[in-house]
This record gives C-alpha cells, sequence and structure tokens, in this order.
C-alpha cells in the first residue's frame, strides 16, 4: 500500500495524487501568473507616457483581453484549485481526493486550454481584443477569426473548473474524518465548498453565452443582434450572471486561507467562526441577486436600477461581519509579523479599501461617474490582487514548509512583501484619481491631464512587477536549499489536523482516518 | 519631475480644501483628483452622494483601520503578551451585522433620491440623437434637418510622436455637439455597430449607445463652456479616439448657429450636380480619408494584413468603380467596413473614392462625380 511517487515524467502525468495535483496546479497558475503579468508590464509600459510608443492601440486591446483572461482563469482559480487539492485532504483527514482520475483530468486539459488562448497571438488577425467581459457585437460580428480560439478555450477552462468543483464537493460530503462534523471544517474548506456549489452553478451559464457567440458567429443565429430579433444587453445579464459570482469565486477561498493564518500568528482561535460560515454562504446568496450593478449604464429602467443598488449595498453587511470578526481574532493576541502574516494583514486592510469602493460603486447615481472609468480598474485590482493574489501568497509561505519540509527565506520573504506592498499602492492608487478625473478604462491612449498619475502608477507596477520575481527565487531557493524543518507543526500558533501530519507530508496521509474529538 | 510633484501636491491641496471650480476643468491640469460637480443638475447630484458616501468610509474606514493598527502595537508578542481565548460574543457579533444594515439604509434615502434625478428626462424642450460609430460620433437636431459627424482631430503625427502634441491632445474634435443654455435637452442614444458609452462628466451623462436599441439621458445647464469627455465601452481598435466636445452657447447664438447649420445643408444641395475637377477631389479626398478611413487602411493605405484589407493595388480599388461607389456607400456586410452612406456626404464620397483610385500610386486616373454616388444611391 505504501509507496512513493513513480519515476520520471509519467508521476506528473498520469498521477492522481491530490499533493502532486495541487502542486501541479500552483505550477501551472504560477506560469500562467508570470505570463498575465507580463501582459499587464506591456499595458504600463504603453501607459507610461501619453501617445502611442511601444506597441498600436489594436495589440492593446489584445493585452488587455488576455491579460484578464490569463489572471482570471489561468493564474488565481487555478491557484486555488491546487490549495484545495494540496490541503482539503489534509485539513478533513482524507487520504485523497474522491475522485482521483477525474481530478487528472481537470488538471491535464488546463495546459491545452491556455496553450489554445496563447496561440491565438501568433494568429493572423491577432488575439481576441474584446476585453475579458467579452461582450458582443464586439466579441461576435466584429470579432478577429481566433474568438472561435478563444471560444474552445473557454469550454475547456469550464470543464475543468466543473470537474474540480465537483470533485471538491465529493470529497468534503463524503471523505471527512470520524467527529469531523461540518461546523468542525476549518474555514477554508468551508468557503471552498461554498465556492466549488458557485462554480457549478455559474460556469455552465458562462458555456451558454459563449455557445451563443459560436452560433452567432458562425451558423447565423442572432441571439445578440438586434437586427435578426436578439439583443445584446441579453449577453451582458448572461455573462453577468455567471460574472459576479466568479468575483466571490475568487475571493471566498482567500478568505479562507486568511481565517487560518491570522489565528495562527495571532496565536488565539479565530473569532465568530459560526457568524464566518453564515457570512460567506450569505455572500454566495447574494452574488447570484446583483449581477446588473455592472450594467447602471446600459438603460435599464429605474425598478431594476433601484432594486440592484439595494441588494448590492446588502453585501456589505456580511463582507464586514467578516472583516470585524478578522479584527477581533488578533484583538488580545499575541501577534508576530511573518510573511504570511503580513500579507493576511495587508489583505484585510486593501481588501476593506476595496470593498469601500466597491460601496461606493453600488450607489447607482454616483457610478454614471464611475462607471467604466479606471475608478473601477482600481477597486477590482484592490479587490483582486490585494485580496486574491495576497492571500494565494500568504497561503504559500504559509504551508511551503509544510509542503517540502524546507523553511524559507524569512527576510527575503519580507522584503517582498514590502515592495509588493509598496508598489501595489503606487500603481492602484492612482487609478482611483485617474477615474475621478475621467479617464475611462482600456485607454491605448490619453489627453495629457492624466500624464502625472499614468507614470507614477506605470512606476509602481513595474515594481510590483519586479517582487513576483524575488517570490519566484524565493520559492525555488527554498526548495532546493532551504533549512530542513522537521516538527510536524512548523508554526507555533498554528491549528488544524495538517499540522499533525509528519513535515514534510509524506505522500500517502491518513491512509487510516484519525479520530477528531 | 520635482515641478511635476509640486504640481500634484498643490492639486493635492486644492482638492482637500474644496476649492476647485469647473472652469478649471477647460485648461490642461493634472491636478483633478476628484469627481468633477460639472454644470448640471445630474452631475451635482453624483458629486453630492459620492462625496457622502466618500465620508462614511472615511469615517469607518478611520474606526476600523484604527483599531487595527493599536491592536498590532498593544498585542505584539514581542511586548510580552499572553494570548486571551475567546473566540466568540453574540452581543458584538450581532452589534456589527445591525449597525452596518442601518447605515445602508440610512444612506439608500439620498442614494434613491439621486437616481430618481437622473431617470428624469420628462419635458425635454429638445431632442438630439447620438449616434456612436467605430470612432467617431453622429449628431442630429431631431425635427431641424441638422445632422453632422464628430471625429478627432488630433493628427495621427501627434499620437505617434512625430510631433509635438498640442494642448489639447485627443480632446479635440471637427465639429463639437452645440447645445443651447438653459434648455433641458434630451439625447437619444444608439450605436450604429459596436456598443459605445457617450460620457461628459461636465453634464453628468454617461449612457451606453446600443446597436439596434435606443437609451436616453438628459442635460440642462446654465453654464456657458467647451466640455470635454470619452467614449466610455470598449468599441475596437480606436477606443480611446473618439473624445466629445460639447459647446454650451447662449440660447440666442445657439439659434444663429443652428439656423447656419440648415443653411450650409441647403448650399451643399446646389453643389451635388456642379461638375468637380480631380484636383477639387482629390485634395477633398485626401481629407476626407485622413478622418475617416486612414483610422483601418492606414495613412498609407497599406492596412493591417489580416484585419483591414489593403488598398494599394488591390480589388476594389483598381476595380470597377461603380463597385467601389457601392462598397463605401453600403460597407460590407459581415465586415468592420460599414456602410458611410449616411455618415459622408455625396460630394465627400466621390472625393474619397477618386482619391483612393489615385494615391500611392494607383494612379487610374478615373474619377467619380457627387452625381454618380446620388445616382447610386438611388438606383436602389
Amino acid at each position: 500500500m505504501a509507496h512513493g511517487p513513480a519515476k520520471g515524467i509519467g508521476r506528473w502525468l498520469f498521477t492522481t495524487n491530490h499533493k502532486d495535483i495541487g502542486t501541479l496546479y500552483l505550477w501551472f497558475s504560477f506560469a500562467m501568473f508570470l505570463l498575465g503579468g507580463f501582459f499587464a508590464m506591456v499595458i504600463r509600459a504603453e501607459l507610461f507616457q501619453p501617445g502611442m510608443q511601444l506597441i498600436r492601440p489594436e495589440f492593446f486591446n489584445q493585452m488587455t483581453t488576455m491579460h484578464g483572461v490569463i489572471m482570471v482563469f489561468g493564474a488565481i482559480m487555478p491557484a486555488f484549485v491546487g490549495l484545495a487539492n494540496w490541503m482539503i485532504p489534509l485539513m478533513i483527514g482524507a487520504p485523497d481526493m474522491a475522485l482521483p482520475r477525474m481530478n487528472n483530468l481537470s488538471f491535464w486539459i488546463l495546459p491545452f486550454a491556455f496553450l489554445t488562448l496563447a496561440s491565438t497571438l501568433f494568429m493572423e488577425g491577432g488575439a481576441p481584443n474584446f476585453g475579458w467581459t467579452f461582450y458582443a457585437p464586439l466579441s461576435t460580428k466584429y470579432a478577429p477569426e481566433s474568438v472561435n480560439y478563444f471560444i474552445f478555450s473557454m469550454h475547456i477552462m469550464g470543464a475543468s473548473s466543473i470537474m474540480g468543483s465537483i470533485n471538491i464537493i465529493a470529497t468534503i460530503m463524503n471523505m471527512r474524518a470520524p467527529g469531523m462534523t461540518y461546523m468542525k471544517m476549518p474555514l477554508f474548506v468551508w468557503t471552498w465548498l461554498i465556492t466549488a456549489f458557485l462554480l457549478v452553478a455559474v460556469m455552465p451559464v458562462l458555456a451558454g453565452a459563449v455557445t451563443m457567440m459560436l452560433m452567432d458567429i458562425n451558423f447565423g443565429t442572432s441571439f445578440f443582434d438586434a437586427a435578426g430579433g436578439g439583443d445584446p444587453v441579453l449577453f451582458q445579464h448572461i455573462f453577468w450572471f455567471f460574472g459576479h459570482p466568479e468575483v466571490y469565486i475568487i475571493i471566498l477561498p482567500a478568505f479562507g486561507v486568511v481565517s487560518a493564518i491570522i489565528p495562527a500568528f495571532s496565536r488565539k482561535p479565530l473569532f465568530g467562526y459560526a457568524s464566518m460560515v453564515y457570512a460567506t454562504a450569505a455572500i454566495a446568496f447574494l452574488s447570484f441577486i446583483v449581477w446588473a450593478h455592472h450594467m447602471f449604464t446600459v438603460g435599464m429602467p429605474i425598478a431594476g436600477e433601484l432594486y440592484f443598488m439595494y441588494a448590492t449595498m446588502l453585501i456589505a453587511v456580511p463582507t464586514g461581519v467578516k472583516v470585524f470578526n478578522w479584527i477581533t481574532t488578533m484583538y488580545k493576541g499575541a501577534l508576530t509579523f511573518e510573511t504570511p502574516m503580513l500579507f493576511s494583514i495587508a489583505f484585510v486592510i486593501l481588501f476593506t479599501f476595496g470593498g469601500f469602493t466597491g460601496l461606493m460603486l453600488s450607489v447607482a447615481a454616483a457610478d454614471i461617474q464611475y462607471h467604466d472609468s479606471y475608478f473601477v480598474v482600481a477597486h477590482f485590482h484592490y479587490v483582486m490582487v490585494a485580496g486574491a493574489v495576497f492571500s494565494g501568497t500568504a497561503a504559500v509561505y504559509y504551508w511551503l514548509p509544510k509542503w517540502c519540509g524546507k523553511m524559507y527565506n524569512e527576510t527575503m520573504g519580507q522584503v517582498q512583501f514590502w515592495i509588493a506592498f509598496v508598489g501595489f499602492n503606487i500603481t492602484f492608487m492612482p487609478q482611483h484619481f485617474l477615474g475621478l478625473a475621467g479617464m475611462p478604462r482600456r485607454y491605448a491612449d490619453y489627453g495629457l491631464q492624466f500624464a502625472d498619475w499614468n507614470m507614477v502608477s506605470s512606476i509602481g507596477a513595474f515594481m510590483y512587477g519586479a517582487a513576483q520575481l524575488l517570490f519566484l527565487y524565493n520559492v525555488i531557493a527554498t526548495i532546493r536549499n532551504g533549512k530542513p524543518v522537521s516538527d510536524n507543526k512548523v508554526w507555533e500558533g498554528a491549528e488544524g489536523l495538517e499540522w499533525e501530519v509528519p513535515t514534510p507530508a509524506p505522500y500517502h496521509t491518513f491512509a487510516t482516518p484519525p479520530q477528531i474529538k | 519631475m520635482l515641478k511635476r510633484a509640486k504640481a500634484l501636491f498643490a492639486g493635492t491641496l486644492t482638492t482637500l480644501t474644496g476649492v476647485s471650480t469647473a472652469s478649471q476643468a477647460d485648461e490642461v491640469s493634472t491636478r483633478q483628483l476628484n469627481m468633477t460637480q460639472g454644470i448640471t443638475e445630474v452631475s451635482q447630484a453624483a458629486y453630492d452622494i459620492h462625496m457622502l458616501m466618500m465620508w462614511v468610509c472615511v469615517v469607518i474606514g478611520a474606526v476600523v483601520f484604527g483599531f487595527m493598527i493599536y491592536v498590532m502595537f498593544a498585542h505584539r508578542k514581542s511586548r510580552g503578551v499572553k494570548a486571551a481565548n475567546f473566540h466568540e460574543h453574540i452581543g458584538v457579533e450581532l452589534a456589527w451585522t445591525i449597525v452596518p444594515a442601518l447605515i445602508l439604509i440610512v444612506i439608500a434615502f439620498p442614494a434613491t433620491n439621486a437616481l430618481l434625478k437622473v431617470y428624469d428626462a420628462s419635458d425635454a424642450e429638445m431632442d438630439i440623437k447620438i449616434t456612436g460609430y467605430q470612432w467617431k460620433w453622429q449628431y442630429e437636431y431631431l425635427g431641424e434637418d441638422v445632422r453632422f459627424m464628430s471625429s478627432l482631430r488630433t493628427s495621427q503625427d501627434e499620437i505617434y510622436g512625430r510631433e509635438e502634441k498640442g494642448e489639447h491632445y485627443l480632446r479635440e474634435v471637427d465639429n463639437p455637439l452645440v447645445i443651447p443654455a438653459n434648455t433641458k435637452v434630451r439625447f437619444l442614444l444608439t450605436g450604429n455597430d459596436v456598443i459605445h458609452s457617450w460620457w461628459v462628466p461636465d453634464l453628468g451623462v454617461k449612457k451606453d449607445a446600443l446597436p439596434g436599441i435606443f437609451t436616453e439621458a438628459w442635460a440642462k445647464t446654465s453654464e456657458v463652456g467647451v466640455y470635454v469627455g470619452e467614449c466610455a465601452e470598449l468599441c475596437g481598435k480606436d477606443h480611446a479616439f473618439m473624445p466629445i466636445v460639447v459647446e454650451v452657447k447662449p440660447k440666442e447664438e445657439f439659434n444663429t448657429w443652428l439656423a447656419e447649420q440648415k443653411a450650409s445643408a441647403a448650399e451643399y444641395a446646389s453643389t451635388i450636380g456642379k461638375e468637380w475637377s480631380m484636383d477639387e477631389l482629390m485634395e477633398r479626398g485626401e481629407k476626407v480619408y485622413t478622418t475617416n478611413c486612414a483610422g483601418c487602411h492606414g495613412i498609407d493605405g497599406l492596412g493591417i494584413p489580416g484585419v483591414f484589407p489593403s488598398m494599394v493595388g488591390t480589388e476594389v480599388t483598381m476595380g470597377p468603380i461603380e463597385k467601389h461607389i457601392d462598397v463605401i456607400v453600403n460597407g460590407v456586410n459581415g465586415t468592420a467596413m460599414q456602410a458611410f452612406a449616411a455618415q459622408l456626404s455625396e460630394v465627400d464620397i466621390a472625393a474619397v473614392v477618386t482619391y483612393e483610385r489615385n494615391a500611392w500610386g494607383n494612379d487610374l486616373g478615373d474619377m467619380a462625380q457627387p452625381i454618380d454616388v446620388l445616382n447610386h444611391k438611388n438606383g436602389q
């Protein structure tokens, strides 16, 4: 029974081991993160000064589109699926995921999806250039030929996500160790359970949207063409019915990570566990009924506009509960500030900041001035980057010693944190000002009145980009020659089953389920 | 750089002290940090609710982050504190659920009132139809028989750095929209091809221009002046290059302007029958081409391979002239080539056809006359 990993490349191609697959997901997502980040650097380099210097407007649009699609579907989502694969079985005392072969499949179709997507950059007519929101008819009647490849890769990504989610749901529902009741599960497991349900509910909606596009483009239907009896606004309703839950799909697992790290470095149990679970469920429910707040300028009737405004404002309540819980967890703790904790605290502060601008955006009358401006770009980068990416980074530093049995370089981790933190804020804080002063998003060029803050923003972006290279170096250096750790419990204050297995975590864990009191 | 830093600092001060007027928006200033108050009831309402929300967030943020920073200093392990073990408290948990909900309910009232204002387009004294094109705007004064296109005036040389950027870089158009002061103007928006969005911050108007659907917005102001806006919805390659300029004129001046527009439309009608010379057509054609065609097909007519076809020595420009006119008048279905019948006059179409057949070494030597274009349109 107890055998180690297979030798050679076959280990990775045919593996059904949750740890191997988790590792594959994590490395894949990091590669995509660097690629999407490179596109962001191209964007910021072009926007460094007014005028077109490096690239042409049509290529700029390809860059914004590819940056968005790759970061959302290639970097952030697979990163958290990777964490789920590694940690959920360890956290609930299961020997592996419930459906190991499907686990292998759901990972291994991903590289093909993204190869297909990336190959469009080299096609005649260029890569998709209609933004990651791909509004029709820009993405149908007026799209480059490569849109068909885009649709195909979206389908594969969707299939991968749905399989991954089913696997996570099946694992959590069936494979918990005896005594691990639902209300004893770590919050990371809870947030992933809810996220997986969101994914299963909305990925088919996305698949429907791209299929309708495919039909409109190639088979003469008119779902989104008013001239044939369709409606371009229908596309936006369908897209955002997927798109809004999608942002919670990204952020909920991040909540789970932070809810593990803050108690560990506060040396104090998570405050308000039950209310955290209920708040997560409430956010997930609300995420389904607020989608049209992305469409306040599309000419909805006022009744619809008012409804979506009120419903959106409500999200502030459960989100506030979470923030208050994290801070109260820290209150009267015994705090230390290792790299995972630094990223988690920055997460709480910057995510809350993004929450504030989100609340402002929910007010429809003010949104006429915010909508599609850099204010929105700043807002969603505060919640996506300082939210999801910071928490993902925190998770890697927190669990890396358990994964590979070696300790990362703390100084380098903290240096990376400060470069990332300062760089992030220099990049995105000024974008609030740009948006309020009237700069629309997705602009390849801008008037002279926006020159100063764009330059500042670009400098910050290069800083933030450099921090990621340091991260990569630190992780590789740790795996190769980090200082070995052998304590099961790597962090003094850490709680949970994952800290009861040996360090580094053996290839097979919990072959016999632990007893939970 | 130091000068710039100073300017930024001064800008921050201006914003913080609230000394900022709409007239500053006219100059190219990098100092604006906050939303404009604008010149209409709607823009003022948006600004007021924006500031209210911002202060609510600032106060909550100060309390929450202040407490957090206190905790980070006071409860550090290095100070020798011992961690407590509490992990729930029904009282505070209820309080921090109910209090934010109450704050939101209070905010909902002004938020609703502001939105009602935005939507009140009733009793408009004047209707202007705005059509978004890739990548320009068309304005039509309904019932007045006045209609024109409005495109970017900034040259490609300025954009690509071959020439110094002017003060109004990307904030200038050939024909601005002119509206009268003290008049409630209703805008009816639609799109010709993809979705655009007509945004003029100072008017407090941002509304999507959707192909096949009409949306509406409105503005009424007493402040005469020039106000600049942008397209706010990604609409393809030149999304960033289709600005909006609105001139608000006193009512009498506006009426004079409108009368002039009508007169020149009538005068134009008489030129259609006239025989134009090659030089006249080429000169006008080059201008028309630069504003309307060069965006895709390039100043040199070479286009972008795989996206926008080249016009140098190729099928349409070297083929029969009727077909060439047809492509421009009716566009090419299923491609980005739009129908220009409603955008360009007969004279302009004739000029641009002639230009394309005789520029870049195409040298066919034949010409299209405005009357040919008119006949082509009527012949259908």
